[in-house]
């Protein structure tokens, strides 16, 4: 049987986590951004799944289910407008679309 | 030490470097490269943690469809080449910084509440019975997708048509040639 | 039920189909606005057959407030006297809505006029009608705006503008007083609901009658009457508030005939007759009432006797009438009161609408020094304007003479001291209506040739609310006759007014005259009119136009100048006033409001500066801003917990 100790697997998944909110904040191409957003997001379900067996419950699965599925249509759309930007703009890099500037 | 030990540690270690190198690596491809690897060390993961139907939807869907898609835009516009400028290094510093901060706040809060996280869900009567033996099988879990969660689920359709002709639309060239 | 619904809501749908649609309507809308106060008036005859066979009912609408244990209905109560008033109302505005038609035919505002007209008719009706002093006081309100908005009604002539910022003002004074009546009845009674105050102030009636001290204090009673009559002296111009009404002259005639003179500078006797009982309870407010009311009288008389404005004199004669009315009212008799406003209105109101007649005439003459000799061109006016002439001095068997009369009665009831007065007043005011008439209409004409080719004779528009307004005054006294003349009692205004809540519950006045007294005091009264009726008569049409103009002196130039009251004002009131707001401008302003305004829309704006900085637009400020702040949060957390 699987003797680790499920602490282990919530540093596993906050160093995941933290690694993608770094990505996030060092990168500045939009797409490396949106793949470390799915590194975090891939944190969280490593977590659902975690629990789910820490309580001996399967919604837990069904979470990552449902949190797999809004990511796959995030990623859809996500990717359409990165190419509609890189279409009008002739870039992606983030720091350069700063129009929503205050 | 045994096999299931050793196959944590190794796993997560690949899991780490290979976050690590999505983050690190100049050139895109190599980045989305390493995020499957990521994905396929996580999918060790679901299956050391009992959840096989997880660990396969885990490969078809993150490794095969999402990341193709990212590897195919990235084909589309053409960036195989690390031509991507540098932040500041005050920034960097910074983000290092926030993300160093939110990993150290998470391990604080774990370790002050370590009392309460079982070390193993059989050997813990307090948190019921041991697991069923279907755990993290396709029948049960089918079952409380189409009972209890079926409403999310026909949800989640609407929520996919939205995005598929949202993304169609988006990425049709447009025609118009007005304004 | 539907007849209340129809009576209230027809002058409203007029009011807003002629402010919609006034100018588009044209003269229309005159015809549109006469229509709807017609359906009124034929409405509150058939509301008032149903008061005279089934007594007073109210007609309930909705709740309007619920303040914890403070209900305000949002009803009507008809009985007697709100029946009474609303037969004067839509009856005589109906009459000055006709009247207009004619008199306003060449004003270019004649739908905002008539909207105007409307709304006020729609006022009053809720003034009188309403069961609630808070449904009063929406009237009262509604009735003041209207009454500016049509002494402004040429606003375009910055005296008249005035005019009508003054009766606001003034009225404004009153209003207060009367707010701190309510206020008081609310946190003394707890109810504002007139037929609720009453029976408190009936137990506390009998309480007194039967040797007892009543339920309140004396004082609460004494406060609340005051603060009422103050209210009721805004709004019927008494001193010290009178001084608007003659400057409301600045309005259309037929505005000064319909609220300065028959319906609404009369909601002040209305408020002390619906309270009566209250008044009754406090002594003191009665005698106020009685000398302000004498005071009030005699000298708007005074100042009639020397003013050269037609339309002047008659604003004087109904600030002397009104104090004639509240004379009565401070010796308690009610009724008396209420028969004299309606027959003053009868005759007040025609005497306007004759001198807006003539105005009309005269080309928009007012001074009767340029008048004089018009009887043989305007013969009706002539003959109606005098037929009110005689009314308000009060001539044998019309009915100016049954309404005066009876007062004159029951103050001599009072004091002989009191009644002495009174006939000063009355004899002041047959020498000055008989002047203005004689100047008017004998001798010779003193106006331009111009004016003298114009002279024609009124419409019929015109001319049939005089006469039918004339045939009130010579017969208005037929409602109440004085007992000897054979008036039976059950016919009797005065008896069937008596009905009221607030009269029932009034002890009765035991000492009667005798009949023999009553003859005397009529026959003193009906000398008191020929002697000096026909005295002035002789005089003032013998009188010269060069002893008319030369220029007055004494006493007589201090009541040309109204006796400098509104100077007065402006020293003790306006003045102080103006330097106080010149203080605050020019130092409080400056040096203590202005810099806070300004040094906090500066720290903001610095603020502002500061802060949108942050918004630059790029991703990873706003992603890193969401992990400090999560940051921040488990931390707290971590603290908290």
């Amino acid at each position: 049987m699987n003797l680790i100790g499920f602490e282990n697997y919530l540093w596993l998944a906050s160093a995941l986590f933290c690694i993608g909110l770094l990505g996030a904040l060092v990168r500045r191409n939009v797409i490396i951004l949106l793949m470390c957003i799915e590194l975090m997001l891939n944190a969280s379900n490593l977590l659902l799944v975690v629990f789910a067996k820490m309580f001996g419950q399967m919604n837990g699965h069904i979470f990552v289910f449902f949190s797999m599925l809004v990511a796959a249509a995030e990623v859809a759309v996500g990717l359409a407008l990165i190419v509609l930007i890189y279409r009008k703009f002739k870039t992606i890099d983030s720091s350069f679309l700063d129009n929503l500037k205050g | 030490m045994d096999l299931t030990n050793i196959a944590f540690i190794a796993f997560s270690a690949i899991t780490l470097i290979c976050a690590l190198m999505v983050v690190l690596a100049r050139n895109p491809i190599y980045s989305v490269i390493f995020l499957i690897l990521t994905m396929f060390s996580l999918t060790g993961h679901y299956v050391l943690l009992q959840a096989q139907f997880i660990a396969v939807i885990n490969i078809i869907v993150y490794a095969g469809a999402i990341m193709v898609l990212f590897l195919f835009v990235l084909m589309l516009m053409n960036m195989n080449a690390s031509n991507e400028p540098n932040k500041s290094l005050l920034w960097k510093v910074l983000a290092g910084f926030i993300s160093g901060g939110t990993l150290i706040t998470l391990l604080v809060i774990y370790l002050k509440n370590m009392g309460d996280i079982p070390i193993q869900p059989t050997n813990n009567s307090a948190l019921g019975a041991a697991l069923p033996p279907d755990f993290g099988y396709v029948k049960p879990l089918g079952k409380m997708l189409f009972t209890d969660y079926v409403f999310p689920f026909e949800i989640a359709s609407i929520l996919f048509i939205a995005a598929m002709v949202g993304a169609v639309f988006l990425g049709s060239r447009e025609k118009r040639t007005d304004n | 039920m539907i007849l209340a619904k129809i009576l209230i809501l027809s002058p409203i749908v007029g009011f807003l189909i002629n402010l919609i649609l006034g100018k588009k309507l044209g003269k229309a809308s005159g015809i549109l606005g006469t229509v709807a106060v017609l359906i009124s008036f034929i409405c509150a005859i058939f509301m008032y057959q149903k008061v005279v066979s089934d007594g007073a009912y109210e007609v309930p609408f909705f709740t309007w407030m619920h303040i914890s244990t403070l209900h305000i209905g949002f009803s009507l109560w008809v009985d007697e006297l709100s029946s009474w008033m609303m037969l004067i109302i839509t009856g005589i505005g109906t009459l000055i809505h006709l009247y207009s038609i004619g008199y306003m035919s060449h004003d270019k505002g004649i739908g905002r006029f008539f909207a105007y007209l409307n709304l006020f008719i729609f006022s009053m009706l809720m003034l009188v009608l309403g069961g609630n002093f808070i449904m009063l006081f929406v009237g009262w309100e509604g009735v003041g705006l209207c009454s500016y908005l049509l002494i402004g009604f040429w606003f375009k002539n910055v005296e008249y503008g005035h005019a009508a910022r003054k009766a606001f003002i003034m009225n404004r004074i009153g209003d207060l007083g009367l707010l701190m009546g309510l206020f008081l009845c609310i946190q003394n009674f707890g109810t504002i609901n007139f037929n609720e105050i009453n029976s408190i102030a009936a137990g506390d009636l009998a309480l007194k009658a039967s040797g007892q001290l009543g339920l309140y204090q004396p004082y609460i009673y004494t406060a609340i009457t005051l603060c009422l009559f103050i209210g009721a002296m805004g709004k019927s111009a008494q001193i010290p508030l009178y001084t608007w009404l003659p400057d409301a002259m600045a309005g259309p005639t037929p505005v000064s005939a319909l609220i300065h003179a028959a319906t609404m500078v009369t909601a002040g006797i209305y408020l002390v007759v619906r309270n009566a009982a209250l008044f009754e309870l406090a002594p003191f407010t009665l005698n106020t009432i009685l000398v302000i009311g004498m005071a009030t009288s005699i000298l708007g008389a005074m100042i009639g006797l020397f003013q050269n404005d037609i339309k002047k004199v008659l604003a004087y004669s109904t600030v002397s009438q009104l104090g004639l009315m509240f004379v009565a009212l401070g010796v308690g008799a009610y009724t008396s009161a209420m028969f004299h406003l309606t027959t003053h209105a009868f005759f007040k109101a025609l005497l306007f609408l004759g001198a807006g007649s003539v105005i009309h005439a005269m080309s928009g003459e007012q001074d009767i020094l340029r008048m004089g000799g018009l009887r043989n061109k305007i013969k009706l006016t002539h003959l109606t304007f005098a037929i009110g002439t005689l009314a308000i001095i009060g001539a044998p068997f019309m009915s100016g003479f049954f309404s005066k009369d009876e007062i004159l009665e029951k103050l001599y009831n009072h004091s002989p001291v009191v009644w002495g007065f009174a006939l000063a007043s009355a004899a002041i005011t047959i020498i000055y209506m008989v002047r203005v008439y004689t100047l008017t209409f004998w001798g010779k004409f003193r106006g331009s040739q111009e004016q003298e080719s114009h002279l024609h004779e009124s419409p019929s528009s015109m001319t049939l609310p005089l006469i039918i307004l004339a045939i009130f005054s010579i017969f208005g006294g037929l409602f109440n006759l004085p007992h000897i003349l054979g008036g039976g009692l059950s016919q009797k205004m005065a008896y069937w007014l008596s009905n009221i809540n607030s009269l029932k519950v009034l002890p009765p006045h035991t000492s009667h005259l005798s009949h023999s007294t009553e003859i005397m005091l009529m026959l003193i009264a009906t000398a008191v009119v020929l002697v000096l009726g026909s005295f002035a008569f002789l005089k003032f049409k013998k009188q010269t136009n060069d002893q008319l103009v030369k220029p007055r002196f004494g006493f007589s130039l201090w009541g040309e100048k109204k006796f400098y009251v509104d100077e007065l004002y402006h020293n003790l009131v306006v003045k102080p006033m103006e330097s106080m707001s010149d203080f605050c401008f020019y130092y409080v302003e400056h040096y203590f409001i202005q810099p806070i305004v300004f040094g906090s829309t500066r720290l903001f704006y610095g603020v502002g500066q500061l802060l949108r900085t942050a918004q630059n637009g790029n991703i990873e400020y706003y992603l890193a801003y969401i992990a400090v702040a999560v940051v921040i949060i488990l931390t707290s957390i971590l603290f908290v917990f």
